[in-house]
Protein backbone atom coordinates (compact mmCIF):
# COMPACT_ATOMS: atom_id res chain seq x y z
CA UNK A 1 0.00 0.00 0.00
CA UNK A 2 1.35 3.33 -1.04
CA UNK A 3 1.29 6.26 0.89
CA UNK A 4 -1.73 8.67 1.34
CA UNK A 5 -1.10 11.35 -0.95
CA UNK A 6 -0.81 14.99 -0.30
CA UNK A 7 -1.94 18.11 -1.33
CA UNK A 8 1.22 19.10 -2.85
CA UNK A 9 1.08 16.64 -5.06
CA UNK A 10 -0.54 17.92 -8.44
CA UNK A 11 -3.18 15.57 -9.04
CA UNK A 12 -4.35 16.12 -5.10
CA UNK A 13 -4.42 19.93 -4.79
CA UNK A 14 -7.90 20.02 -4.38
CA UNK A 15 -8.63 16.48 -3.01
CA UNK A 16 -10.42 16.31 0.38
CA UNK A 17 -7.20 13.90 1.75
CA UNK A 18 -9.33 13.66 5.09
CA UNK A 19 -12.53 11.85 3.64
CA UNK A 20 -9.38 9.93 1.44
CA UNK A 21 -7.49 8.64 4.48
CA UNK A 22 -11.21 6.77 5.75
CA UNK A 23 -11.14 4.67 2.05
CA UNK A 24 -7.16 4.59 1.49
CA UNK A 25 -6.58 1.16 3.46
CA UNK A 26 -9.47 -0.32 1.64
CA UNK A 27 -8.53 1.48 -1.62
CA UNK A 28 -7.92 -1.28 -4.81
CA UNK A 29 -5.22 -0.59 -7.06
CA UNK A 30 -6.16 1.16 -10.11
CA UNK A 31 -8.76 -0.64 -11.88
CA UNK A 32 -7.16 -1.55 -15.59
CA UNK A 33 -8.84 -2.24 -18.68
CA UNK A 34 -7.36 -2.64 -22.10
CA UNK A 35 -8.93 -2.57 -24.92
CA UNK A 36 -7.65 -4.70 -28.15
CA UNK A 37 -6.36 -3.29 -31.11
CA UNK A 38 -9.47 -2.27 -32.98
CA UNK A 39 -12.18 -3.10 -30.44
CA UNK A 40 -14.80 -0.69 -29.14
CA UNK A 41 -16.04 -0.08 -25.81
CA UNK A 42 -18.33 1.35 -23.69
CA UNK A 43 -18.48 2.02 -20.06
CA UNK A 44 -21.53 4.11 -18.06
CA UNK A 45 -19.62 4.67 -14.50
CA UNK A 46 -22.92 5.60 -11.97
CA UNK A 47 -22.64 6.67 -8.81
CA UNK A 48 -22.15 3.73 -5.94
CA UNK A 49 -24.78 6.10 -3.13
CA UNK A 50 -21.86 6.07 -0.93
CA UNK A 51 -20.90 9.39 0.88
CA UNK A 52 -17.65 8.76 -0.19
CA UNK A 53 -16.54 7.11 -3.69
CA UNK A 54 -13.06 6.77 -5.36
CA UNK A 55 -12.83 5.32 -8.73
CA UNK A 56 -9.81 4.87 -10.25
CA UNK A 57 -8.69 3.38 -14.05
CA UNK A 58 -5.63 2.94 -15.96
CA UNK A 59 -7.02 2.30 -19.12
CA UNK A 60 -5.07 1.34 -22.17
CA UNK A 61 -6.27 1.56 -25.91
CA UNK A 62 -4.15 0.12 -28.10
CA UNK A 63 -4.08 0.81 -31.94
CA UNK A 64 -7.32 2.05 -33.36
CA UNK A 65 -8.75 1.18 -30.37
CA UNK A 66 -12.03 3.12 -29.08
CA UNK A 67 -13.50 3.85 -26.02
CA UNK A 68 -16.37 5.83 -25.03
CA UNK A 69 -16.49 6.39 -21.18
CA UNK A 70 -19.50 7.92 -19.42
CA UNK A 71 -19.28 9.13 -16.07
CA UNK A 72 -21.55 10.57 -13.01
CA UNK A 73 -19.19 11.83 -10.28
CA UNK A 74 -22.30 13.16 -7.34
CA UNK A 75 -21.07 11.47 -4.04
CA UNK A 76 -22.46 13.53 -1.08
CA UNK A 77 -19.04 14.24 0.57
CA UNK A 78 -15.72 13.18 -1.63
CA UNK A 79 -16.40 11.83 -5.03
CA UNK A 80 -13.09 11.34 -7.31
CA UNK A 81 -12.52 9.66 -10.59
CA UNK A 82 -9.38 9.34 -11.80
CA UNK A 83 -8.27 7.96 -14.88
CA UNK A 84 -4.65 7.30 -16.62
CA UNK A 85 -5.41 6.64 -20.16
CA UNK A 86 -2.58 5.71 -22.70
CA UNK A 87 -3.62 5.85 -26.28
CA UNK A 88 -1.59 3.81 -29.29
CA UNK A 89 -1.73 4.64 -32.67
CA UNK A 90 -5.43 5.89 -33.95
CA UNK A 91 -6.70 5.31 -30.54
CA UNK A 92 -9.59 7.38 -29.65
CA UNK A 93 -11.06 7.82 -26.01
CA UNK A 94 -13.92 10.01 -25.43
CA UNK A 95 -15.18 10.89 -21.82
CA UNK A 96 -18.04 12.34 -21.14
CA UNK A 97 -18.50 13.16 -17.40
CA UNK A 98 -20.32 15.33 -15.00
CA UNK A 99 -19.99 16.55 -11.11
CA UNK A 100 -22.80 17.12 -9.32
CA UNK A 101 -23.41 18.28 -5.90
CA UNK A 102 -24.50 20.74 -2.92
CA UNK A 103 -24.01 20.95 0.58
CA UNK A 104 -20.39 20.45 1.34
CA UNK A 105 -19.63 17.74 -1.37
CA UNK A 106 -15.94 18.05 -3.03
CA UNK A 107 -16.29 16.04 -6.40
CA UNK A 108 -13.07 16.02 -9.01
CA UNK A 109 -12.14 14.29 -12.05
CA UNK A 110 -8.57 13.92 -12.56
CA UNK A 111 -7.34 12.62 -15.93
CA UNK A 112 -3.98 11.71 -17.47
CA UNK A 113 -4.27 11.64 -21.19
CA UNK A 114 -1.32 10.10 -22.67
CA UNK A 115 -1.06 10.10 -26.61
CA UNK A 116 1.89 7.94 -26.98
CA UNK A 117 1.60 7.34 -30.53
CA UNK A 118 0.44 9.13 -33.93
CA UNK A 119 -3.03 9.76 -34.99
CA UNK A 120 -4.76 9.46 -31.41
CA UNK A 121 -8.08 11.27 -30.61
CA UNK A 122 -9.11 12.25 -26.98
CA UNK A 123 -12.27 14.41 -26.34
CA UNK A 124 -13.09 15.42 -22.77
CA UNK A 125 -16.01 16.57 -21.54
CA UNK A 126 -16.66 17.98 -18.16
CA UNK A 127 -19.80 19.64 -17.11
CA UNK A 128 -20.34 20.61 -13.08
CA UNK A 129 -23.34 22.00 -11.21
CA UNK A 130 -22.39 23.08 -7.94
CA UNK A 131 -24.57 24.23 -5.35
CA UNK A 132 -24.32 25.08 -1.14
CA UNK A 133 -20.88 25.37 -0.60
CA UNK A 134 -19.58 22.48 -3.01
CA UNK A 135 -16.33 22.12 -4.75
CA UNK A 136 -16.48 20.39 -8.04
CA UNK A 137 -12.63 20.31 -10.09
CA UNK A 138 -11.53 19.09 -13.29
CA UNK A 139 -7.72 18.64 -13.45
CA UNK A 140 -6.96 17.17 -16.49
CA UNK A 141 -3.07 17.14 -18.42
CA UNK A 142 -3.00 16.02 -21.95
CA UNK A 143 0.72 14.62 -22.83
CA UNK A 144 1.92 13.76 -26.41
CA UNK A 145 4.53 12.30 -26.23
CA UNK A 146 7.51 12.49 -29.10
CA UNK A 147 6.47 11.61 -32.58
CA UNK A 148 3.21 11.41 -31.99
CA UNK A 149 2.20 13.58 -34.76
CA UNK A 150 -1.46 14.23 -35.84
CA UNK A 151 -2.39 14.09 -32.03
CA UNK A 152 -6.03 15.46 -31.98
CA UNK A 153 -6.94 16.44 -28.34
CA UNK A 154 -9.54 18.50 -26.83
CA UNK A 155 -10.71 19.33 -23.56
CA UNK A 156 -14.40 21.12 -23.09
CA UNK A 157 -14.98 22.00 -19.32
CA UNK A 158 -17.73 23.92 -18.27
CA UNK A 159 -19.26 24.61 -14.74
CA UNK A 160 -22.12 25.90 -13.60
CA UNK A 161 -22.49 27.68 -9.91
CA UNK A 162 -26.00 28.21 -7.88
CA UNK A 163 -25.04 29.36 -5.03
CA UNK A 164 -22.23 31.79 -3.82
CA UNK A 165 -19.69 29.89 -1.40
CA UNK A 166 -19.64 27.39 -4.23
CA UNK A 167 -16.37 26.53 -6.39
CA UNK A 168 -15.09 25.45 -9.54
CA UNK A 169 -11.31 24.52 -10.11
CA UNK A 170 -10.67 23.74 -14.38
CA UNK A 171 -7.62 22.98 -14.80
CA UNK A 172 -6.96 21.92 -18.19
CA UNK A 173 -2.67 21.32 -19.20
CA UNK A 174 -0.98 20.52 -21.95
CA UNK A 175 2.63 19.22 -22.68
CA UNK A 176 3.47 18.34 -25.66
CA UNK A 177 6.82 16.77 -27.10
CA UNK A 178 5.40 17.04 -31.13
CA UNK A 179 5.28 19.37 -33.70
CA UNK A 180 2.33 18.14 -35.54
CA UNK A 181 -0.80 18.41 -33.40
CA UNK A 182 -3.86 19.60 -32.45
CA UNK A 183 -5.05 20.15 -29.14
CA UNK A 184 -7.48 22.44 -27.99
CA UNK A 185 -9.18 23.59 -24.63
CA UNK A 186 -11.97 25.43 -23.18
CA UNK A 187 -13.01 26.12 -19.82
CA UNK A 188 -16.03 28.64 -18.43
CA UNK A 189 -17.13 29.21 -15.17
CA UNK A 190 -20.56 30.80 -15.11
CA UNK A 191 -23.93 31.00 -13.12
CA UNK A 192 -27.61 30.59 -14.61
CA UNK A 193 -28.76 32.57 -17.24
CA UNK A 194 -31.39 35.42 -15.21
CA UNK A 195 -32.86 35.80 -18.41
CA UNK A 196 -33.59 32.16 -19.54
CA UNK A 197 -34.79 31.93 -15.66
CA UNK A 198 -37.26 34.50 -16.31
CA UNK A 199 -38.27 33.01 -19.49
CA UNK A 200 -39.29 29.37 -18.26
CA UNK A 201 -40.89 31.33 -15.23
CA UNK A 202 -43.21 33.23 -17.66
CA UNK A 203 -44.25 30.08 -18.66
CA UNK A 204 -45.07 28.83 -15.13
CA UNK A 205 -42.15 26.83 -14.14
CA UNK A 206 -41.46 27.77 -10.53
CA UNK A 207 -38.14 28.67 -9.44
CA UNK A 208 -36.62 25.33 -8.50
CA UNK A 209 -38.65 23.60 -11.57
CA UNK A 210 -37.22 26.82 -13.97
CA UNK A 211 -33.49 25.95 -12.55
CA UNK A 212 -33.51 22.51 -12.95
CA UNK A 213 -34.77 22.45 -16.52
CA UNK A 214 -31.79 24.89 -17.29
CA UNK A 215 -29.18 22.59 -15.73
CA UNK A 216 -30.69 19.84 -17.62
CA UNK A 217 -29.69 21.63 -20.55
CA UNK A 218 -26.41 22.28 -19.77
CA UNK A 219 -25.83 19.04 -18.62
CA UNK A 220 -27.65 16.56 -20.03
CA UNK A 221 -26.08 16.68 -23.64
CA UNK A 222 -23.60 14.85 -22.16
CA UNK A 223 -25.36 11.04 -22.37
CA UNK A 224 -27.07 12.17 -25.87
CA UNK A 225 -24.27 9.29 -27.63
CA UNK A 226 -24.21 7.01 -25.07
CA UNK A 227 -25.88 3.69 -25.66
CA UNK A 228 -28.25 2.42 -23.11
CA UNK A 229 -27.90 5.61 -21.46
CA UNK A 230 -31.30 5.45 -19.29
CA UNK A 231 -29.86 4.85 -16.39
CA UNK A 232 -27.16 7.64 -16.15
CA UNK A 233 -30.05 10.21 -17.69
CA UNK A 234 -32.28 9.27 -14.88
CA UNK A 235 -29.68 9.72 -12.26
CA UNK A 236 -28.66 13.10 -13.73
CA UNK A 237 -31.97 14.48 -13.82
CA UNK A 238 -32.50 13.15 -10.07
CA UNK A 239 -29.46 14.82 -8.66
CA UNK A 240 -29.62 18.01 -10.54
CA UNK A 241 -33.70 17.67 -9.68
CA UNK A 242 -31.84 17.52 -6.03
CA UNK A 243 -29.60 20.84 -6.04
CA UNK A 244 -31.70 22.86 -7.71
CA UNK B 1 -60.07 41.93 -15.92
CA UNK B 2 -56.92 44.03 -16.22
CA UNK B 3 -56.87 46.86 -14.14
CA UNK B 4 -53.64 49.33 -14.47
CA UNK B 5 -53.75 52.27 -12.04
CA UNK B 6 -51.18 55.06 -11.69
CA UNK B 7 -48.27 52.61 -12.51
CA UNK B 8 -44.94 54.41 -11.44
CA UNK B 9 -41.71 51.96 -12.82
CA UNK B 10 -38.04 52.18 -12.59
CA UNK B 11 -35.27 50.05 -14.81
CA UNK B 12 -31.98 50.62 -12.78
CA UNK B 13 -33.11 53.66 -10.79
CA UNK B 14 -34.60 55.39 -14.16
CA UNK B 15 -38.19 56.41 -13.91
CA UNK B 16 -39.58 54.80 -17.40
CA UNK B 17 -43.51 54.49 -16.32
CA UNK B 18 -45.04 57.42 -15.34
CA UNK B 19 -48.28 57.24 -14.07
CA UNK B 20 -49.61 54.58 -16.52
CA UNK B 21 -53.43 53.82 -15.84
CA UNK B 22 -55.04 51.45 -18.10
CA UNK B 23 -58.09 48.86 -18.13
CA UNK B 24 -59.12 46.20 -19.97
CA UNK B 25 -62.32 44.78 -19.25
CA UNK B 26 -62.80 40.88 -20.74
CA UNK B 27 -63.97 40.44 -23.93
CA UNK B 28 -61.43 43.00 -25.23
CA UNK B 29 -58.31 43.90 -27.54
CA UNK B 30 -56.49 46.78 -26.50
CA UNK B 31 -53.45 47.81 -28.52
CA UNK B 32 -50.56 50.44 -27.12
CA UNK B 33 -48.52 52.14 -29.84
CA UNK B 34 -45.93 54.20 -29.33
CA UNK B 35 -42.83 55.55 -30.38
CA UNK B 36 -39.10 53.41 -29.37
CA UNK B 37 -38.78 54.12 -25.43
CA UNK B 38 -41.73 55.32 -24.49
CA UNK B 39 -41.97 52.45 -22.23
CA UNK B 40 -43.96 49.95 -24.06
CA UNK B 41 -41.77 46.60 -23.32
CA UNK B 42 -40.97 48.30 -19.77
CA UNK B 43 -45.18 47.76 -18.95
CA UNK B 44 -44.75 44.16 -20.78
CA UNK B 45 -41.80 43.47 -18.13
CA UNK B 46 -43.61 44.99 -15.31
CA UNK B 47 -46.86 43.01 -16.00
CA UNK B 48 -45.14 39.50 -16.32
CA UNK B 49 -42.99 40.13 -13.34
CA UNK B 50 -39.18 40.48 -14.87
CA UNK B 51 -36.81 40.78 -11.92
CA UNK B 52 -35.52 44.36 -12.12
CA UNK B 53 -38.29 46.09 -13.04
CA UNK B 54 -39.53 47.76 -10.22
CA UNK B 55 -42.73 49.26 -9.52
CA UNK B 56 -41.82 52.53 -7.64
CA UNK B 57 -45.85 53.36 -7.02
CA UNK B 58 -49.52 52.63 -8.12
CA UNK B 59 -50.55 49.49 -8.79
CA UNK B 60 -52.35 46.60 -10.98
CA UNK B 61 -55.19 44.18 -10.65
CA UNK B 62 -55.56 40.81 -12.42
CA UNK B 63 -59.35 39.80 -11.75
CA UNK B 64 -59.10 40.55 -8.73
CA UNK B 65 -55.83 39.87 -7.87
CA UNK B 66 -52.74 42.28 -7.37
CA UNK B 67 -50.91 41.15 -9.78
CA UNK B 68 -47.90 42.64 -8.49
CA UNK B 69 -47.47 40.22 -5.15
CA UNK B 70 -47.53 37.13 -7.45
CA UNK B 71 -44.30 35.35 -8.74
CA UNK B 72 -44.11 35.30 -12.41
CA UNK B 73 -45.17 31.81 -12.41
CA UNK B 74 -47.82 32.24 -10.16
CA UNK B 75 -49.17 35.01 -12.96
CA UNK B 76 -48.94 32.33 -15.51
CA UNK B 77 -50.89 29.99 -13.81
CA UNK B 78 -53.33 32.63 -12.78
CA UNK B 79 -53.41 32.81 -16.74
CA UNK B 80 -51.56 35.67 -17.92
CA UNK B 81 -49.09 35.04 -20.84
CA UNK B 82 -46.43 36.83 -22.15
CA UNK B 83 -45.79 37.01 -25.50
CA UNK B 84 -41.97 38.32 -26.10
CA UNK B 85 -40.45 40.89 -27.88
CA UNK B 86 -37.15 38.89 -27.87
CA UNK B 87 -37.61 35.23 -27.25
CA UNK B 88 -35.02 33.69 -25.28
CA UNK B 89 -33.04 30.20 -26.53
CA UNK B 90 -32.58 27.71 -24.00
CA UNK B 91 -29.86 25.16 -25.54
CA UNK B 92 -30.20 21.54 -24.63
CA UNK B 93 -33.43 21.68 -23.95
CA UNK B 94 -36.31 20.44 -26.15
CA UNK B 95 -39.50 22.63 -27.13
CA UNK B 96 -41.28 19.58 -26.15
CA UNK B 97 -40.00 19.40 -22.86
CA UNK B 98 -39.76 22.83 -21.90
CA UNK B 99 -43.49 23.26 -22.91
CA UNK B 100 -44.98 19.97 -21.30
CA UNK B 101 -42.81 21.43 -18.10
CA UNK B 102 -44.41 24.62 -18.16
CA UNK B 103 -47.71 23.48 -19.05
CA UNK B 104 -47.86 20.81 -16.10
CA UNK B 105 -46.47 23.81 -14.02
CA UNK B 106 -49.28 25.79 -14.76
CA UNK B 107 -52.33 23.13 -14.35
CA UNK B 108 -50.58 21.84 -10.65
CA UNK B 109 -51.03 25.04 -9.44
CA UNK B 110 -54.60 25.41 -10.44
CA UNK B 111 -55.51 21.74 -8.79
CA UNK B 112 -55.84 20.82 -12.93
CA UNK B 113 -54.96 17.15 -13.78
CA UNK B 114 -51.18 17.19 -15.89
CA UNK B 115 -51.47 16.04 -19.10
CA UNK B 116 -49.49 13.14 -20.46
CA UNK B 117 -46.67 12.76 -22.89
CA UNK B 118 -49.26 11.48 -25.34
CA UNK B 119 -51.84 13.94 -24.68
CA UNK B 120 -49.25 17.07 -24.67
CA UNK B 121 -48.07 15.84 -27.77
CA UNK B 122 -51.25 15.59 -29.41
CA UNK B 123 -51.65 19.00 -28.06
CA UNK B 124 -48.28 20.97 -29.53
CA UNK B 125 -48.88 19.30 -33.08
CA UNK B 126 -52.21 20.53 -33.55
CA UNK B 127 -51.36 24.15 -32.47
CA UNK B 128 -48.31 24.19 -34.41
CA UNK B 129 -50.56 23.03 -37.54
CA UNK B 130 -52.89 25.63 -36.61
CA UNK B 131 -49.64 28.12 -36.96
CA UNK B 132 -47.82 26.70 -40.44
CA UNK B 133 -45.01 25.37 -37.83
CA UNK B 134 -43.03 22.59 -38.68
CA UNK B 135 -43.91 19.95 -35.86
CA UNK B 136 -40.26 18.75 -35.75
CA UNK B 137 -39.29 21.93 -35.02
CA UNK B 138 -40.67 21.62 -31.25
CA UNK B 139 -38.28 18.56 -31.02
CA UNK B 140 -35.33 21.44 -31.49
CA UNK B 141 -33.89 22.83 -28.08
CA UNK B 142 -36.10 26.22 -27.50
CA UNK B 143 -35.29 28.49 -30.32
CA UNK B 144 -31.87 27.40 -31.06
CA UNK B 145 -31.30 28.27 -34.87
CA UNK B 146 -34.59 29.84 -35.25
CA UNK B 147 -35.15 32.86 -37.21
CA UNK B 148 -36.80 35.92 -36.01
CA UNK B 149 -39.82 35.20 -37.80
CA UNK B 150 -39.94 31.02 -36.26
CA UNK B 151 -39.49 32.67 -32.78
CA UNK B 152 -42.62 34.58 -33.05
CA UNK B 153 -44.41 31.53 -34.79
CA UNK B 154 -43.75 30.06 -31.39
CA UNK B 155 -44.53 32.36 -29.27
CA UNK B 156 -47.99 31.89 -30.95
CA UNK B 157 -47.67 28.33 -30.56
CA UNK B 158 -46.90 28.51 -26.63
CA UNK B 159 -50.07 30.97 -26.14
CA UNK B 160 -52.32 28.20 -28.10
CA UNK B 161 -50.71 25.44 -25.63
CA UNK B 162 -51.33 27.52 -22.41
CA UNK B 163 -54.17 28.64 -23.77
CA UNK B 164 -54.00 32.22 -21.14
CA UNK B 165 -56.78 34.01 -20.11
CA UNK B 166 -55.21 37.58 -20.90
CA UNK B 167 -52.11 37.74 -23.26
CA UNK B 168 -49.64 40.76 -23.24
CA UNK B 169 -48.10 40.72 -26.84
CA UNK B 170 -44.77 42.57 -26.92
CA UNK B 171 -44.06 43.57 -31.05
CA UNK B 172 -44.99 39.95 -31.72
CA UNK B 173 -45.50 41.31 -35.17
CA UNK B 174 -41.59 42.43 -35.78
CA UNK B 175 -39.66 40.13 -38.04
CA UNK B 176 -42.80 38.35 -39.73
CA UNK B 177 -42.87 38.79 -43.12
CA UNK B 178 -46.85 39.04 -44.67
CA UNK B 179 -47.66 35.89 -44.54
CA UNK B 180 -46.39 34.99 -41.28
CA UNK B 181 -48.31 38.41 -39.86
CA UNK B 182 -51.79 36.90 -41.38
CA UNK B 183 -51.39 33.62 -39.59
CA UNK B 184 -49.85 35.21 -36.54
CA UNK B 185 -53.02 37.64 -36.28
CA UNK B 186 -55.49 34.82 -37.20
CA UNK B 187 -54.02 32.71 -34.32
CA UNK B 188 -54.48 35.69 -32.16
CA UNK B 189 -58.02 36.14 -32.87
CA UNK B 190 -58.66 32.06 -32.91
CA UNK B 191 -56.58 31.85 -29.57
CA UNK B 192 -57.73 35.18 -27.67
CA UNK B 193 -61.25 36.21 -28.58
CA UNK B 194 -63.57 35.29 -26.35
CA UNK B 195 -65.69 36.90 -23.92
CA UNK B 196 -63.72 35.99 -21.05
CA UNK B 197 -60.51 36.78 -22.37
CA UNK B 198 -58.45 39.83 -23.02
CA UNK B 199 -55.44 41.00 -24.95
CA UNK B 200 -53.02 43.41 -25.06
CA UNK B 201 -51.01 44.02 -27.64
CA UNK B 202 -48.14 46.24 -28.10
CA UNK B 203 -46.66 47.17 -31.61
CA UNK B 204 -45.21 49.85 -33.29
CA UNK B 205 -47.07 49.88 -36.68
CA UNK B 206 -50.67 49.40 -37.78
CA UNK B 207 -50.18 46.38 -39.98
CA UNK B 208 -50.94 43.39 -37.36
CA UNK B 209 -54.26 45.89 -36.67
CA UNK B 210 -55.19 45.07 -40.19
CA UNK B 211 -55.72 41.05 -39.36
CA UNK B 212 -56.34 42.00 -35.12
CA UNK B 213 -59.18 44.45 -34.74
CA UNK B 214 -58.41 46.42 -31.52
CA UNK B 215 -61.64 47.65 -29.21
CA UNK B 216 -59.47 50.97 -28.32
CA UNK B 217 -55.97 52.05 -29.51
CA UNK B 218 -53.45 53.59 -26.76
CA UNK B 219 -50.64 56.34 -27.30
CA UNK B 220 -48.18 55.75 -25.16
CA UNK B 221 -45.92 58.45 -24.35
CA UNK B 222 -42.55 59.00 -21.92
CA UNK B 223 -44.68 56.55 -19.65
CA UNK B 224 -47.96 57.65 -19.65
CA UNK B 225 -50.69 56.90 -22.10
CA UNK B 226 -51.58 60.21 -23.65
CA UNK B 227 -54.22 59.64 -26.19
CA UNK B 228 -56.76 56.74 -26.69
CA UNK B 229 -59.60 56.00 -28.89
CA UNK B 230 -60.87 53.59 -31.58
CA UNK B 231 -59.35 51.25 -34.18
CA UNK B 232 -59.51 54.97 -36.47
CA UNK B 233 -56.66 56.03 -33.95
CA UNK B 234 -54.05 53.58 -35.30
CA UNK B 235 -54.34 54.46 -38.78
CA UNK B 236 -54.32 57.86 -38.11
CA UNK B 237 -50.97 57.35 -36.28
CA UNK B 238 -49.30 55.46 -39.40
CA UNK B 239 -50.55 58.39 -41.55
CA UNK B 240 -49.35 61.59 -39.06
CA UNK B 241 -46.59 59.56 -37.13
CA UNK B 242 -46.39 59.77 -33.22
CA UNK B 243 -45.17 63.18 -32.78
CA UNK B 244 -48.06 64.95 -34.39
CA UNK B 245 -50.74 62.40 -33.03
CA UNK B 246 -49.15 62.29 -29.42
CA UNK B 247 -48.94 66.58 -29.13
Amino acid sequence: MTALPTRKLEAYRYADIDALASVWSELAAPETIEIAAQQRLQQIWLPSGDEIEVRRAELVLEPGAELALFALNTARHYGRIELDVTLREGARFTLNAANIGTGKANLEIVTTVRHDEPDAVSRQTVRSVLGGKAVGSYLGKVAVARGAQKTDGEQSVKAMLLDRGATANCKPELEIYADDVKCAHGATVGELDPSQMFYAMSRGLDPAGARALLLEGFVMGLWDDAENGDAICEAARATLRAVA
Amino acid sequence: MLEITNLHATVGGKPILNGLTLHVPAGELHAIMGPNGSGKSTLAYVLAGRPGYEVSEGGAGFDDRDLLAMEPHERAAAGLFLGFQYPVEIPGVSYLQFLRESLNSQRRARGEAELSGAEFIRLARAEAAELGMDAEMLKRPVNVGFSGGEKKRAEMVQMGIMRPRFAVLDETDSGLDIDALRTVGAGINRIMRGPDKGVLLITHYQRLLDYVRPDKVHVLSAGRIVRSGGPELAQELEREGYAEAAA
